[in-house]
């Protein structure tokens, strides 16, 4: 029997890594560029569209030719795929978007070495088919991301008063008052702090998320 | 076929990388009069920055054309040699060393604004982590700064990465860079905060010692070539000014 175009088992693919599954916050990957981008809710916009991008185009491409990859070359052949994605990305931004292209500089590159779309790629994309794959990239593009636009966005509100570079209106009153931005935001150890939080949040939720140690 | 034969992988292998060779060299291609667009308008956006005019990325030709009116290169005798001012990379300079200290190229941009001229020098350096750089702009005597900006590749925030924020750059307003002997001096940044009566020093960035050290050589290296060339050339000063025909064309239509 055909499997049904949008079953239960596409939708949890899909909804998995946003929650129970999230790349960040459960599997811990990705961490790297979490911490480097996330001082500007812009930054962390444009990284995950990037990242969405890449993942999915890999994800797909690697599906669609599971059946004749050699497995001896296989994660080189992965590599290729993503690494090709990734410099088709960095030519776009330099040539669209110059300013989050000088903003995310290293890092656009560095989606290559993100171990969340390596992972997809080897342990889904290698042995299930387009649509599964698909879907699963989706799913799992958009759990990291969502968790980069939280943590930016809390990291940009409270360090700089500001959300996509934009004055937050009546901040001015705050200010008179004796309110001042928190530095310590802007600094890396605090991207790591909102994660935790984020982590503790999550678990707190749903303890069958806690390790038994 | 069998697909982990040597023979499959080894033509898998190369079809593969002939693709993405292909689809990338063309992409770049395709790309590439924008991305040099982008890195011109750019610059020009930092030039203007030197002299306190805020140009954005869709202005910065129209305000370029309107407030520098020529541009020159001279070497590091002081002397003045042919060359685009513009085509220079200061950075690159600083970053190969096999290229001569004879050989460097020191550009220089002539500014008019609100009736007075500025003279706009771009410098590169060494901040703690990486590359550092910046404009500075100097009043028409030559000795006094109007205006600098700085930027850097990867300074720490809140620390090194201060030197491209208006506290820092606007301490350099109104110092000069030649004393009243007419012997050059500088501007240090001084570690500790600078004597509040000087008019050599500014104050150095808590935390960001290295890189204000940094900017503190690039500005001393820099300035001391152009220094030299503006002292020999300061008798002819009022006499080529306002020669407002000679923008460069060749700029405008790039």
């Amino acid at each position: 029997m055909a499997k049904a175009f949008f079953s239960k088992q596409h939708k949890r693919l899909l909804t998995d890594p946003m929650g129970d599954q999230n790349p960040i916050t459960i599997q811990v990957l990705g961490i790297c560029s979490a911490l480097a981008i996330t001082t500007q809710l812009e930054n962390a916009l444009v990284m995950t569209l990037a990242v969405v991008f890449v993942m999915i185009s890999a994800s797909m491409l690697i599906s669609i030719m599971r059946n004749i990859i050699p497995s001896r070359i296989r994660i080189i052949v992965q590599l290729i795929v993503v690494a090709a994605l990734v410099a088709l990305v960095d030519q776009i931004l330099k040539a669209f978007l110059p300013d989050a292209s000088e903003k995310l500089s290293v890092f656009i590159g560095l989606i290559i070495t993100n171990c969340i779309i390596m992972g997809r790629l080897e342990a889904f994309a290698m042995g299930n088919k387009i649509w599964d794959s698909f879907l699963d990239a989706l799913g799992n593009a958009f759990g990291y991301g969502w968790i980069l636009v939280a943590v930016a966005f809390i990291r940009e509100l409270f360090g700089s008063g500001k959300l996509l570079g934009y004055e937050i209106p009546g901040l001015q009153h705050l200010y008179d008052h004796g309110y001042m931005n928190n530095n310590l935001m802007i600094l890396p150890p605090m991207a790591l702090i909102v994660v935790g939080l984020i982590i503790w949040i999550q678990r707190s939720r749903n303890k069958e998320l806690i390790e038994e140690n | 076929m069998n697909k982990e034969s040597n023979t499959f992988t080894f033509t898998f292998a190369i079809i593969m990388v002939l693709i993405v060779g292909t689809v990338l060299a063309v992409t770049s291609e395709v790309l590439q009069p924008r991305k040099i667009k982008n890195e011109k308008d750019k610059k020009m956006i930092d030039i203007l920055s030197a002299i306190n005019v805020d140009a954005t990325r869709i202005n910065a030709q129209e305000k370029y054309t309107e407030f520098i009116y020529d541009e020159s290169v001279i070497n590091n005798k002081g002397e003045l040699i042919e060359g685009s001012a513009f085509e220079v990379d200061v950075l690159f300079q600083n970053r190969d060393k096999t290229i001569l200290p004879k050989d460097k190229k020191y550009p220089f941009f002539k500014a008019q604004k609100d009736g007075s001229e500025y003279i706009i020098v771009p410098m590169a350096g060494t901040g703690l982590w990486g590359p550092i750089w910046g404009f500075v702009s100097l009043k028409s005597d030559y000795k006094t700064v109007y205006g600098a900006a700085f930027a850097h590749k990867g300074e720490t925030p809140g620390l090194g990465a201060e030197i491209n924020t208006p506290f820092f750059e606007n301490a350099f307003e109104n110092k000069k860079i030649v004393d009243d002997n007419g012997d050059f001096v500088s501007i240090k940044v001084k570690k500790g905060g600078a004597d509040k009566e000087s008019l050599y020093e500014v104050d150095g960035i808590t935390g960001g010692t290295i890189t204000s050290d940094g900017v503190a050589v690039m500005l001393e290296k820099t300035l001391k070539v152009y220094s030299d060339y503006f002292q020999s050339k300061k008798v002819n000063t009022q006499t080529d000014s306002l020669k407002l025909d000679t923008v460069n064309i060749n700029l405008i239509t790039l």
